[in-house]
């Protein structure tokens, strides 16, 4: 047992004891968001150094420390730099705690962190839940009706998922009698099944696992709460909901399918064409419905059920064989980490702007590139990478992950993607077009602070450099995605 | 040292933009002389490279070749080269992204992103020619479309916002297509190299899927940017709504990114496939012809009727391609070089002629002959050429086409067809020499009495067209030269006589 091994989530959650323990005394704002980046600063320290260190399992086997949960540490941290950043300006809403805010956003980062390293059941929905739980409390922080509402829809709907899960890990370990994965493999390749209905209790559990990951990953027909839960949310909370929640999400669902269900290969498969559908479905749910929205964070929420379909296919892509796994793990990793600097971009800046304009609608961003044109840009290149058009991140991801799924014969999948982001394009777009052709409702310029600008500008500058020499992130995300263990 | 002289000429505009977008105190006429001086730049960097090419190379390899490590693990690298048939399409663009900064001179509605745009989009179509890196060419085809919309939207007339999404919304279902094409295409091969697939004998090859499904995906993309019928449809939309330089670029060389694709992707990578295809896309060739040029016809707004003719003299450029003989891919590239400079000089000639009076609708021009004496004559020559007047570039070209499609043996309905896309140039002298009448002569109106001439810029601008059309007219063969080199290596794959 080697504690350094946790070192990035236990100076996390020191940082955490500290922010709330400081609010007792002062809960000045530059203090508490001072004290929380240097709390990132020094847990990014921490996982830098794990990086370089070979992977190895600990806490007897309960937590693995790879390349590939570093690097989805690393995506946390970002997002939490950039969340944190966000709630600047926003916390004067939350003024009475704003200790305690930023306490809980530090904690569930905790959670994420952990989870993206475990390989046992029951650590996998420990760390889960630690995450879930501040995330409830966040998602109704504000205490007025829309904000209670996307609380209490969140807490309730994301306790009937946590049950979900908890009821398929318990078929799995009546199956199996073990909880961590690697034996949980073994266990089920020793049953020599000849086929999934040869055995309806494995079925069973597979599928009440994806179920109950599929409502943290916004997957269809789990994505019911995510319009809702993101329009009433503090701004900077949905941001981080759909970022750091998500990567994490996937993170563990890539870890579970593949170390405990990943042979024999019809297994695989299996789940393989399970999380492919899914992904089809997914992603043209949220595409559709998102043209019809007129509330930007719902729009947002959508796109985000919709980017969440893109990832599937390369979910799908993991599970088709052994040999060709780890790229498709690499083109998943880049890929949520593109998304999670542009997805996190946009929320920063359409929190600078409706924090100042008091409106969530479309429409009210028109003519926003003559009020605020900075920001406008900021969001207009979120957008575009959003979509996928160059010179962005989100372009290389795409090609990344589709790439990935051509390679495991997918072809069929990544059509049905590609035809996808055709109807993406209409509703970005259109957000575009307002922003910069639409009429000012009035002249008014709107100012933002420095803190959403820095935000803002450290996401765009990513988005930019990974569009122009993606070489950078990509060898990084291939050594995550051949380290797995 | 080697100087990346292809470097220097695709990222020259964007430099331009950069400068463009840094000036301290934009001021219009900075903004416009610092564009012409990186187009001006590019296109003399390219005029040394097509001097310095190597006209008797071995047949299929890239020339000025460059080439960098930039996202090995897909494969892709930045990889830079001009074969005889790029090398005609880099001058072309060059050559109007000269041009279309002279027509945009008197642009003063936020000149600054204006001129950003502009100079962006001709650096994205140089990248589309010069890419020798399928992703490269994928990633380049894609940023065009950035500028575009907002060109078109922010600058344009009439329904400009919804021509410009319906532009965007069909390139970017025919681009998606043909990413999956890519990546097919890259896990049959191993390599995203075009000019080491292009010598891969891909029927050999195993395949995901079956190489016509391969060809299909490719298609799709490049026949909707040609336009080939019935895709055609966003073209008079974009270009009818479309600034003037916009159009000019459009037409000029956004629309040969298409025929390009195809003779690069679908007869270079596919040439069994091709010869399969060829008799349904040269009768969809003579219903682009025949159609567009009777469609034409019908026209009564000066710009949706140059709109429209592009439709029937791609269909030339299609025709020529998929005849698949030396001289018909020659032609095809001619083609396209001819009318590129033909028709972007019309759309500047239909612009000149908005802006003098305001009007574009052959009902209510005429006479205008006696006030606009040049104007006149260069629209008259314009029109001649497009007619394909010999002296004309648009005679050689169009010639080339027909006595190479005439003469194909792989496609055994080629006379026929090359007959009835032939009888396309009677109408185009109908709706030529028709649209000439109703706008300059017959008696002048009174309205018109003080419309002036073109001034000294304009004149610069359009005469440097006339001179092109010109000297292609009357030495085709100094582009010729080069471009059968390109074609070359492409017909000994199809194994045409």
């Amino acid at each position: 047992m080697n504690l350094w091994l946790l070192a990035p989530e236990l100076s996390l959650f020191f940082t955490a004891v500290v922010v709330l323990l400081l609010g007792l005394a002062s809960s000045r704002r530059g203090i508490v968001i001072g004290v929380s980046l240097l709390g990132v600063l020094v847990s990014f320290v921490f996982a830098a150094f794990l990086w370089s260190g070979t992977p190895q399992a600990t806490f007897n086997g309960m937590l693995s420390v790879d390349q590939f949960a570093v690097f989805f540490k690393f995506i946390v941290l970002a997002a939490l730099v950039l969340v944190i950043l966000a709630s600047a300006d926003y916390d004067y809403k939350v003024e009475q705690v704003r200790a305690e805010y930023f306490t809980l956003i530090l904690i569930s980062a905790v959670g994420l962190m952990l989870l993206s390293s475990a390989r046992e059941l029951i650590t996998i929905y420990v760390s889960l839940e630690m995450s879930s739980i501040s995330l409830y409390v966040l998602a109704g922080f504000l205490r007025d009706r829309r904000s209670s509402e996307a609380g209490l829809k969140y807490l309730l709907l994301g306790s009937v998922a946590s049950a979900t899960l908890l009821y398929g890990m318990s078929f799995v370990y009546g199956l199996t009698g073990k909880t961590e994965l690697g034996q949980i493999a073994s266990a089920i390749q020793s049953l020599s099944l000849s086929g999934l209905l040869d055995n309806p209790a494995l079925l069973l559990g597979l599928v009440l696992v994806a179920g109950g990951f599929g409502f943290k990953i916004s997957s269809f027909p789990f994505q019911m709460w995510v319009p809702d839960v993101y329009e009433g949310a503090p701004t900077p909370i949905t941001g981080y909901l759909s970022v750091a929640s998500k990567a994490a999400g996937f993170a563990a669902v890539m870890r579970i399918f593949y170390d405990a269900f990943g042979a024999p290969s019809w297994l695989g498969q299996n789940w393989g064409l399970l999380f492919a559908g899914l992904s089809i479905a997914t992603m043209t749910v949220g595409n559709i419905v998102a043209t019809a929205q007129a509330n930007i964070k719902r729009m947002m929420a959508y796109s985000s059920i919709a980017q969440a379909g893109y990832i599937m296919v390369g979910l799908a892509a993991v599970s088709m064989g052994q040999s060709v796994a780890p790229a498709a793990r690499s083109a998943l990793a880049f890929f949520l980490a593109s998304y999670t600097l542009t997805n996190m971009g946009a929320f920063v800046a359409i929190i600078a702007f409706s924090n100042k304009t008091n409106s969530d609608l479309i429409v009210d961003y028109s003519g926003m590139g003559r009020r605020a044109p900075l920001l406008a840009l900021g969001l207009t290149l979120c957008l575009v990478s959003l979509l996928g058009l160059p010179p962005t991140a989100g372009l290389i991801a795409k090609v990344y992950i589709f790439n990935a799924a051509v390679q495991q014969g997918l072809l069929w999948l990544v059509i049905v993607a590609v035809l996808n982001t055709v109807v993406s394009a209409y509703y970005y777009l259109r957000v575009v077009k307002l922003m910069w052709l639409g009429n000012p409702v009035s002249e008014e310029p709107v100012p933002s602070s420095a803190a959403l600008r820095t935000a803002l500008f450290l996401a765009c500058a990513g988005i930019l450099l990974l569009g122009i020499v993606p070489d950078l992130l990509v060898r990084l995300s291939e050594t995550a995605g051949h380290s797995l263990l | 040292m080697n100087i990346p002289y292809l470097t220097l000429i695709l990222f020259l505009p964007v430099a331009g933009a950069i400068v463009v977008a840094l000036l301290p105190k934009p001021e219009q006429k900075t903004i416009r002389s610092v564009a012409l001086v990186f187009t001006l730049l590019s296109f003399f960097l390219s005029i040394g490279v097509f001097l310095g090419f190597d006209r008797s190379s071995a047949a299929g390899t890239m020339q000025f070749e460059e080439k960098l490590s930039w996202l090995p693990a897909i494969g892709s690298a930045y990889h830079l080269g001009v074969d005889g048939i790029s090398l005609v399409m880099m001058i072309l663009t060059t050559l109007i992204g000269v041009l279309t900064i002279l027509v945009s001179w008197k642009v003063t509605s936020r000149p600054r992103e204006y001129f950003i745009w502009l100079l962006v989009l001709e650096t994205s179509i140089l990248g589309v020619f010069t890419s020798v890196d399928l992703i490269m060419f994928f990633i380049f085809w894609e940023v065009e479309l950035v500028p575009m919309y907002f060109l078109i939207s922010i600058w344009g007339t009439g329904r400009k916002e919804y021509s410009a999404l319906k532009y965007v919304i069909y390139t970017i279902t025919g681009s998606a297509l043909m990413l999956a094409g890519i990546l097919t295409l890259y896990f049959s091969v191993g390599t995203m190299d075009m000019a080491v697939i292009a010598q891969t004998d891909l029927s050999k090859a195993t395949t995901i899927i079956p190489l016509a499904g391969i060809f299909v995906l490719l298609l799709i993309g490049f026949a909707i940017k040609l336009p080939v019928f019935p895709l055609h449809t966003w073209l008079p939309d974009a270009h009818t709504d479309a600034p003037t330089a916009v159009s000019v670029v459009l037409a000029g060389v956004l629309l040969k990114m298409g025929g390009y694709g195809m003779i690069r992707f679908n007869v270079g990578f596919f040439p069994s496939v091709a010869e399969d295809a060829a008799p349904i896309l040269m009768a969809l060739a003579v219903v682009n012809v025949l159609y567009g040029a009777a469609i034409t016809l019908r026209q009564t707004d000066l710009k949706r009727l140059i709109a429209y003719s592009s439709v029937s003299h791609m269909g030339l450029v299609l025709l020529g391609v998929f005849a698949l003989t030396p001289v018909s891919l020659t032609g095809a590239t001619l083609q396209m070089f001819n009318h590129g400079v033909v028709t972007g000089l019309l759309f500047a000639m239909v612009g000149l002629v908005y802006d003098k009076t305001h009007n574009r609708n052959l009902g209510k021009l005429g006479g205008l002959a006696r006030q606009m004496p040049i104007v006149v004559v260069v629209f008259s020559i314009a029109g001649l050429a497009s007619l394909g007047l010999p002296g004309t570039s648009g005679f050689a070209a169009e010639f080339l086409v027909f006595v190479g499609s005439f003469t194909s043996t792989t496609v055994t309905s080629a006379r026929v067809l090359t007959l009835l896309s032939a009888f396309g140039i009677v109408l185009t002298a109908g709706y030529i020499l028709w649209m000439l009448q109703r706008v300059f002569y017959g008696p002048p109106k009174e309205e018109y009495n003080r419309v002036p001439d073109a001034d000294r810029v304009e004149m610069l601008c359009i005469f440097s067209f006339v001179a092109v059309i010109g000297l292609i007219g009357i030495y085709p063969a100094i582009l010729t030269n080069v471009i059968q080199v390109g074609t070359r290596s492409l017909t000994v794959l199809v194994g045409a006589p």
